[in-house]
Order: structure tokens, then sequence, then C-alpha cells
């Protein structure tokens, strides 16, 4: 697979300079041009009554199958609730090593921890789960440095931990990967 | 490196397994899914995992009955049992059953690391566990290694000089001169010494046993093998193995062994999966390799490949000014395992144990301390406490005068001077015996 982009699609509505920030972002980490494309599905089909959640694993499947391509990795981004059937919530998902991956703001804003609100650390936050989920599909694993992108994180205070950055070994990995194609 | 976890998924429900196996997979594990206990068990007979995560609830058999078997398949595996009906009577019958925690699903993102991280620590203990008291053990082993003559004064400053290395090594040296205790040595000084010492005695075992042993096997690889087993080598990985005797394998096991060390890699009997082991090697013998290779009964490229570095244990005649130490040692040791007070040696018992000629070595000198403090019943270690009568071939006997005055006194004293009961032992005639008697100024002991 010839990587030659990486597409973000929002599914609802994003703010343009939030969509903006995001997409410079993940250029500057992964040194490819950024498209942002404009994306429609009928969310409701993913939209479990019971839980009041969205299926994470078959809205990543659905992306996958209608959204991308064989020539970069394309990343969803949704505003809803995500789950899959095992686990509570997730931040977000991606097929490792594959073309796609999908990342929710929904859990990651302050005032849904009794906070008061702050606009600028759910921008942080969500550029660190965009990049993560596209580590993972660049072939990442999860990474135990402090400080590296790649680490796990469970709650959004895990998130305000780890920089938006890959570490020197996670970046190395990318390039060589990269370099293998 | 650090060992990559292994986490087998049982569950019916497929989103379950789609869920857990990218999350899984997303943390660097190696994982595996199985739609039923059936198939679980069936991977689990030519595979093994660090982890399995259960479902309770499922078709056919349940996961409780599973975790039954898995504990009686591999006791110390760790089984986590997972449910959307979660009761207290069926956790308590899981914990009861062996299984290592009971979680209900959905469960938080954090919950989930939160389990494996707390598993994954489990297994490291008991790794690190294992691995301590094979050190321990190791350790205790080497304070065996006593002497101060410079022949063994040779063999420490070659233990030492050759164990930082990884290269293999050839321990000769007559039987019971403590070839092991200089291979336990060299693996407790070397970098590998956090690791196992696995040690295989080749001549005690038939070839295809000895394969088995090294290798290890497969469910059903031969009649009686109901298990899969780890052979030797794989139980050495980031260690030592040890191979002793190791002139007495034959030419296809000599094949085998050449394969393995060249690629540290290697099939277990009846296996077709390709196992990687971080191994050095070190072998010993009482036979000459060199003119075993000459006769062509052992491979030359074998050889060479083994014999990197050869260290000499010398025979304990060879070092007589180490006896006295020796000695000291093992009472020490056998007064203080037997719980009893310390002794000492009476200096002509001493003498006479210098004057040995120790064919057995070591081994002998420590079993004949080790049943005088058995059977004697004093403080002081004597002549009558010492097994010698039979084998006194002393190193200082050259002329056959010597050799004939021993033997006199031998049986002078085994028939108490009775002169007339020696001579008849001796199939000579008194006068003959008188006329010994005087030659070499023969008296009876105090």
């Amino acid at each position: 697979m010839d990587i030659q982009n990486i597409t973000l699609i929002p599914f609802g509505y994003f703010e343009e300079v939030f969509l903006k920030s995001i997409s410079e972002a993940v250029k500057h980490e992964f040194h490819f041009p950024v498209n942002i494309k404009e994306g429609h599905l009928d969310l409701s089909e993913f939209y479990d009554p019971i839980r009041r959640q969205y299926n994470g694993t078959k809205l990543l499947r659905e992306i996958d199958s209608l959204f991308s391509s064989d020539t970069g990795k394309t990343i969803g981004l949704f505003s809803v609730d995500l789950y899959i059937p095992i686990l509570t919530y997730i931040y977000g998902q991606a097929f490792l090593n594959g073309r796609s991956g999908i990342a929710s703001v929904y859990r990651l804003s302050n005032e849904r921890y009794g906070m008061n609100i702050d606009d600028k650390i759910i921008q942080d936050r969500f550029i660190k789960e965009v990049i993560h989920e596209l580590g993972h599909a660049f072939g990442l694993i999860h990474c135990y440095i402090p400080t590296c992108v790649m680490r796990s994180s469970t709650y959004v205070e895990d998130i305000d931990q780890k920089s938006a950055n890959f570490c020197f070994s996670c970046k190395n990995q990318i390039d060589a990967g990269l370099s293998d194609l | 490196m650090a060992k990559k976890i292994s986490i087998l998924i049982v569950d019916d429900e497929e989103s379950v397994r789609d869920s857990l196996y990218s999350w899984f997979i997303e943390d660097g594990y190696r994982v595996e899914c199985a739609e039923n206990a059936n198939k679980a068990l069936a991977i689990l007979e030519s595979d093994t995992f660090d982890i399995i995560l259960a479902d309770i609830k499922m078709p056919g058999m349940d996961g409780l009955e599973m975790l039954r078997r898995i504990k009686f398949l591999r006791s110390d595996s760790i089984v986590i049992v997972i449910t959307a009906f979660a009761t207290v009577d069926t956790a308590v019958q899981a914990l009861k059953d062996g299984a290592f925690d009971y979680v209900t699903k959905p469960f938080d993102p954090d919950d989930l690391s939160h389990l494996i991280r707390n598993a994954t620590k489990q297994i490291s203990l008991s790794e690190e566990n294992e691995s301590l008291k094979k050190r321990v053990v190791s350790l205790e082993n080497v304070e065996d290694l006593i002497g101060k003559s410079e022949a063994m004064k040779r063999v420490l400053k070659d233990i030492e000089s050759v164990a930082q290395s990884s290269s293999s090594v050839v321990i000769t040296g007559e039987s019971g001169t403590g070839k092991e205790l200089v291979a336990r040595a060299i693996h407790s000084n070397s970098t590998r010494k956090f690791f196992p010492l696995v040690s295989v005695h080749c001549g005690a075992l038939t070839e295809s046993l000895l394969e088995s042993e090294l290798f290890g096997h497969e469910k059903g690889a031969f009649t009686g093998a109901m298990y899969n087993r780890k052979g030797r080598f794989e139980m050495a990985d980031n260690g030592t193995i040890f191979l002793d005797e190791i002139a007495t394998i034959s030419t296809k096991m000599q094949i085998d062994l050449l394969r393995v060390l060249e690629s540290k890699k290697f099939v277990r009997v009846g296996g077709n999966k390709e196992i990687s082991s971080d191994f050095r090697v070190i072998c010993a013998t009482n036979k000459d390799l060199k003119s075993m290779v000459e006769k062509g009964t052992f491979r030359e490229d074998l050889f060479y490949r083994l014999n990197v570095v050869n260290i000499y244990v010398p025979p304990l005649r060879e070092r007589i000014e180490d006896i006295p130490l020796l000695v000291d040692y093992f009472i020490k040791k056998y007064c203080t395992s037997m719980n009893k007070p310390p002794a000492t040696i009476d200096s002509s018992a001493l003498k006479r144990l210098e004057e040995f000629s120790f064919p057995g070595n070591v081994r002998e000198l420590e079993n004949m301390i080790e049943r005088a403090i058995v059977v004697g019943n004093g403080k002081k270690i004597s002549l009558k406490d010492l097994p010698l009568e039979k084998t006194i071939i002393s190193n200082s006997i050259e002329s056959l005068d010597d050799l004939e005055k021993t033997h006199i006194l031998q049986i002078l004293n085994k028939y108490s001077w009775n002169i007339s009961r020696a001579a008849k032992a001796l199939k000579v005639d008194r006068v003959t015996l008188y006329n010994k008697i005087s030659k070499y100024k023969l008296k009876p002991a105090d």
C-alpha cells in the first residue's frame, strides 16, 4: 500500500477551526497531506437503545468499507458515545496496520466530569486520540513511554498526561514501516 | 527483550471475541479466539497461553467445566472468567475451581487493563520465583568448589575468565572430580545467572528418551506422550544447558545437537512448529573427546562447536594439599545437616586420607566423611570410622618393598597380630612372616 494522504471525515457537526487544528497537528506528526472530507451516515443503524450508545466495531467496519482507500489512512470523527460489546465505552478504535479508524470527542469534555468547560483541553485531547488511532492504523501497538501518544489511555486524565507526539521508538517504527512499502 | 504475553479468548458471541481481540492486539499481545470450550481445549492441546479469558455461559460445555479441564491440563494457567449473568454462587465456584479472577461484562476499559496487568504481574512473579529458586540452589552449590592448590586455582581462574562470555565450554576430568560444580560456577558467575541452569545426564537416557528430554514432545508423539512437554533446550531459554557425559550420545543425536547449536532453533518430537531458544551450552565428559574424534566415534564438527573453551578438573590425587580443606568442609556440612555437634578429624586418619589414591575423587571423599559422621559416635573421626582397608594404594608407595610392607601390616592389623592366622592369610609360613616383620621393622599400633 503506497500511502499518499490521511483523510479525516467528520460525522456530525465540528467547528471548522477545530477541524483545522486537528488536521495541522496530524500533518505535523505524520508529514502527509491531510484532507478533510464530508461524510454522511445514518447513525441510527449503529445505535443500541439499551446501552444508549453507538457500536464502535460496526461503525469502524462501515467506515472501512465505504470511505477508506488503499492509498491512505482514514479516520472517522464522531461526537457520539462509542462502545464495543465487552467494554462500557471507548474513545476510539482502529484496524491495526489497516486503512481506517474512528475517534469520538463525546467523553473528552471537562463538563462531563463536573469540571469547567475548557475548549482548549477538548481540542488537545481529541488531537491526541486521532493521532493515537492513526498510529494503530500505521501498525503501532500501545507504548509504555508515559509521554508517547501511543500510551494506552482509559481515562481523560491519562490522555492529559501524554503528549501529542510519538516517542523516538514509535516514530522509528512508523518510518521503518513506510520504507518497507 | 520482554516476553510477549499470549491470550486465548473463549466466547460464543462473535462481537465479544472481536472486541476483545482488537483491544488486546493494540496492546501488543498474541491473541487467539475460540467460539466454544471444545475448540479452546483443542487449541490448548497444541499451544500454550499465559492468560485464558473464558465466558461462563456457552452452549455445550460451559466455562466452569472448561476451567476445571484447563486446570487439570496445566495447573499454573491463569484463567479469568467473564459473564453477563453474575451470581455470587458462580463467582465463588469459579474461584474455588482455580480461576484467577471473575468479571461481569460489559466492564470499564480501565478494569480490563487492570485485570490483565494483575495477571501479567502474577506470571512474571511466578517466573521470577522459579528463577530465584534455581539461582539460590546454584549459589549454594558453588561453595562446594573447595581448594587452594595450584591446580584448583587454575580451574577457578578459568571459570572466572569464561563465565562472562557465552562461549561453549567442555569440562573434562575423571568421574567425581566436580565437573557439574564447575558448570554451576560458570553459570552463577555469568550474565545468565537469573535464568535456569538445566542439567541433562545424557548417559542415563536412551536415544529416544534423550531426544524427547532435550527437544520436548507434542501430545501423541509416541505411546505415553499424553501431554505436550517442554524440552530442556526450551527450559534453558536465556540460561545455560549442562550436558553431562556428552561422549555417550549416539551419532544421530550428535547430528541433531549440532543443528540446534548452530541455529538455536528446533522442533518438538511429533511437532512441526519451530521453537527458538537462547541458551549457553556447557558439556562434561570423563572421556578423551579428541581421541574419539580420531577414532571416528565423535563428530569432528560437533567437537569443535562444543570445545570452544576447555576446562580440565584435576583428580584429587593431583591436589593432595586440598584434602584437609575438603575434609573440614564436608565435616561442617554433614554435622550441620545431621544436627550433630561439630567434629574434628584425628591426625593419623587425615594422614591416611592424604595417602589414599581416591579413584572416586572428591565424591568418594565426601561419601567417606558422610559415612564417618553417621557411624562415628564421638567428636573426633578416627581411622576406624573410615572405610580405607580395601583400597590402600597410596601414591607414596613406589617400590615393591613398600607395597609388601603396607600389605603385611594391613593383614597383621586385621588379625590383631595373630601370626599364625596372618601367615595363613598371606599363604606364607610363620618363619617367613617373622623375617618380613623383622626386615620392615613392623610393630603393632598402640
